[in-house]
């Protein structure tokens, strides 16, 4: 991992955030920044297999008004947008693995496009740029 | 100037930000050294979008063209 790494702490579980998250993941990679996701609490959630493509609705400051926005506005989903993010970059999605045990899951309940299942420090060994949380 | 030859026109009129950009990843990764490919975008984001990555990753943009509700983007796979 590089000084130009993009390390995102996924935390909430709402599709916006997810949407904006994937959005930001795919431009860093076709910039040709590696990126480094990790998956905690809610957002973990909406990543197992089962629901992924499911309505996660938004988050709170949206309210009725701008969850109808949303709606009206077609996006591609979260899902999709990564990916492709992972198809053109260098792209590394782990999962948390105390959240992992707070949900009871293993890695196989979870979408493909998660790699890995991580302890908070060695995804922290591969942030070696900034780190934001979303 | 010489004629530019169009391989190749990927219409991703509609498609919202960064879509455009990544399907032009997508064909420039397929295509051969030299290929030309047309993106047609209404994505804002695409008007600085494109030209970044085509910098960043060493392409030719040819043309960058207003049309009618989109713009058109025409770029050379240089390496």
């Amino acid at each position: 991992m590089s000084e130009d790494t993009l390390s995102l702490v996924l935390f909430s579980g709402t599709d916006d955030r997810l949407t904006a998250a994937a959005v930001l993941t795919a431009g860093a990679a076709a910039m040709g920044r590696p990126v480094n996701l990790f998956l905690q609490y809610w957002a973990l959630d909406a990543f197992r297999a089962d629901r992924i493509t499911k309505d996660h609705g938004a988050a709170p400051e949206a309210g009725p008004e701008g969850s109808a926005l949303m709606a009206r506005h077609a996006q591609q989903h979260w899902s999709e947008v990564l990916r492709q993010a992972k198809e053109i970059g260098e792209v590394g999605i782990h999962a948390c693995a105390l959240s992992m045990e707070m949900f009871e899951i293993t890695k196989d309940d979870l979408d493909p496009l998660v790699d890995d299942v991580e302890g908070v420090a060695s995804f922290m060994a591969e942030a070696t740029g900034p780190v934001a949380f979303v | 100037m010489a004629e530019i030859q169009i391989t190749r026109t990927i219409d991703a009129k509609g498609m919202p930000c960064p879509g455009p950009l990544m399907s032009l990843i997508g064909a420039i990764r397929e295509g051969e050294v030299g290929e030309v490919i047309e993106v047609l975008s209404s994505d804002e984001g695409s008007k600085t979008d494109i030209p970044a990555w085509v910098a960043k990753a060493g392409m030719e943009l040819v043309e960058v063209a207003d049309e009618d509700g989109f713009t058109r983007f025409v770029v050379r796979k240089a390496r």
